[in-house]
């Protein structure tokens, strides 16, 4: 492995321009981010902001017209489609907002597949698959395909398959955009739960509550970062806080 | 207050202790711990105005205790209360006015008043998190209590959003 170094993730002067029909796109016009070890860093911003797209150049699953990406510290400018794709088996795990779980494969398959084609051997990976399953509460669901679950559950089996080879960094695409209240706050959970034990995770989404899980927000706006906060929840402003909810008047 | 208090009496007779244990029950670590002063105040109002009556109770180690009760007066106002719609909330004013009028006072540009507004949303959303990862899950009136809260929020940062897109560029 690479050596470790305190910046996961490191991108300077990204641009990207979606040529379609019309007018070109600045879907990404000029962007620098660093994300240290351990990190947890929201991306928010209206829809059509340019977040996925930076998103998807983070992941290697398009490549910048402009700019380079480094990950733990090392250059990717020379990467083909190849070398990215062992990157998200092994450095990367992605998360999208409709699971992409391959449809025809078991839970269990779909968890253990990317363990096994990073070359882990089957009775690891399945040790793997049953840990992480186990910990996201879907033991017994091994040999469900991924149609007979809910929402929330398949979102869950997607979490396990970017885990499973214990990637450094974890991209989460609006990982709760096609998910109910109640799947919003279970994958908040999960996802601060996994931080909490030193998973370095970039989330884009346009939910502030679930961007409030992370402990630095990045607002993107027109293909550029417009603000860049860390959260510390420590200036409770007035009125609000522990007890501020709510306010009875006399 | 005085409502909530009308509508915990609804039940039964209680003294004033009785009633912030309630209310602290009832919606968690969300409300603001109970002023027992406040609440004795306003059953003190609310007597006067011939809502609840008091009676006092003789403890034998402590001093008399006022146990209250709703009159039908009371009743009648509480359930005036509950014929009547709340208000529905409204746009943050004061920050409102102060995005409508900077660009005229030439003292702050209107994106970075944006941004810091945002800021501290977000900081409260983080500390609404806790607070409903930190209260019982069992505690729905709570939990509904902080996730409205938090909707709300995530409205006025969606309208912040808004403003960003609209006022983004211009001179």
């Amino acid at each position: 492995m690479s050596e470790r170094t305190a910046e996961v993730l490191r991108a300077e002067g990204l641009v990207k321009t979606h040529h379609g029909e019309g007018a070109p796109a600045h879907a990404v016009r000029g962007v620098d981010l660093r994300v240290a070890r351990g990190e947890f860093v929201a991306i928010t911003g209206p829809s059509g902001a340019g977040k996925s797209t930076l998103l998807h150049l983070l992941g290697g699953l398009q490549r910048p017209d402009a700019g380079s990406i480094w990950l733990d510290g090392v250059c990717t400018d020379g990467y083909g489609e190849a070398r990215w794709a062992v990157e998200r088996r092994k450095r990367i795990g992605i998360v999208f907002q409709f699971f992409n779980l391959v449809s025809d494969l078991s839970v269990a398959d779909n968890v253990e597949l990317p363990a096994l084609l990073a070359g882990v051997p089957p009775k690891k990976a399945r040790a793997g698959r049953e840990e992480l399953l186990a910990e996201l509460g879907l033991a017994g669901k091994e040999r469900s395909m991924p149609g007979e679950l809910s929402g929330g559950e398949q979102q869950r089996v997607a979490l396990a398959r970017a885990l499973v080879n214990h990637p450094p960094l974890l991209l989460a695409d609006e990982p709760a955009g096609s998910l109910d209240s109640k799947g919003t706050r279970e994958v908040m959970r999960l996802l601060s739960r996994f931080h909490a034990r030193g998973q370095t995770i970039l989330l884009v989404t346009h939910d502030a509550r679930l961007a409030s899980a992370a402990d630095r927000v990045i607002s993107f706006f027109d293909g550029r970062i417009a603000d860049d906060a860390a959260l510390d929840g420590g200036t409770p402003p007035r009125r609000t806080g522990t007890s501020g909810v709510l306010e009875l008047k006399d | 207050m005085r409502l909530p208090l009308l509508a915990l009496l609804a039940r039964g007779p209680a003294h004033g202790y009785e009633l912030k244990q309630d209310l602290e029950q009832l919606l968690g670590s969300a409300y603001p711990q109970p002023n027992v002063g406040q609440i004795y105040v306003t059953l003190g109002r609310l007597e006067k105005s011939g809502l609840i009556e008091g009676e006092d109770v003789e403890q034998s180690s402590r001093p008399n205790k006022k146990v209250y009760h709703l009159t039908d007066a009371g009743r009648e106002a509480l359930r005036a209360w509950y014929e009547e719609t709340a208000d529905e909330p409204r746009v943050r004013d004061e920050f409102f006015m102060k995005l409508a009028l900077a660009p005229q006072t030439g003292l702050v540009d209107q994106i970075a008043l944006i941004n810091r507004q945002r800021r501290q949303y977000l900081n409260t959303m983080r500390q609404l998190s806790k607070l409903a990862a930190a209260e019982h899950r069992d505690n729905r009136i709570s939990q509904l209590l902080i996730e409205g809260a938090m909707l709300h929020l995530q409205a006025d940062l969606d309208w912040l959003e808004r403003c960003q897109e609209e006022l983004e560029g211009l001179p």
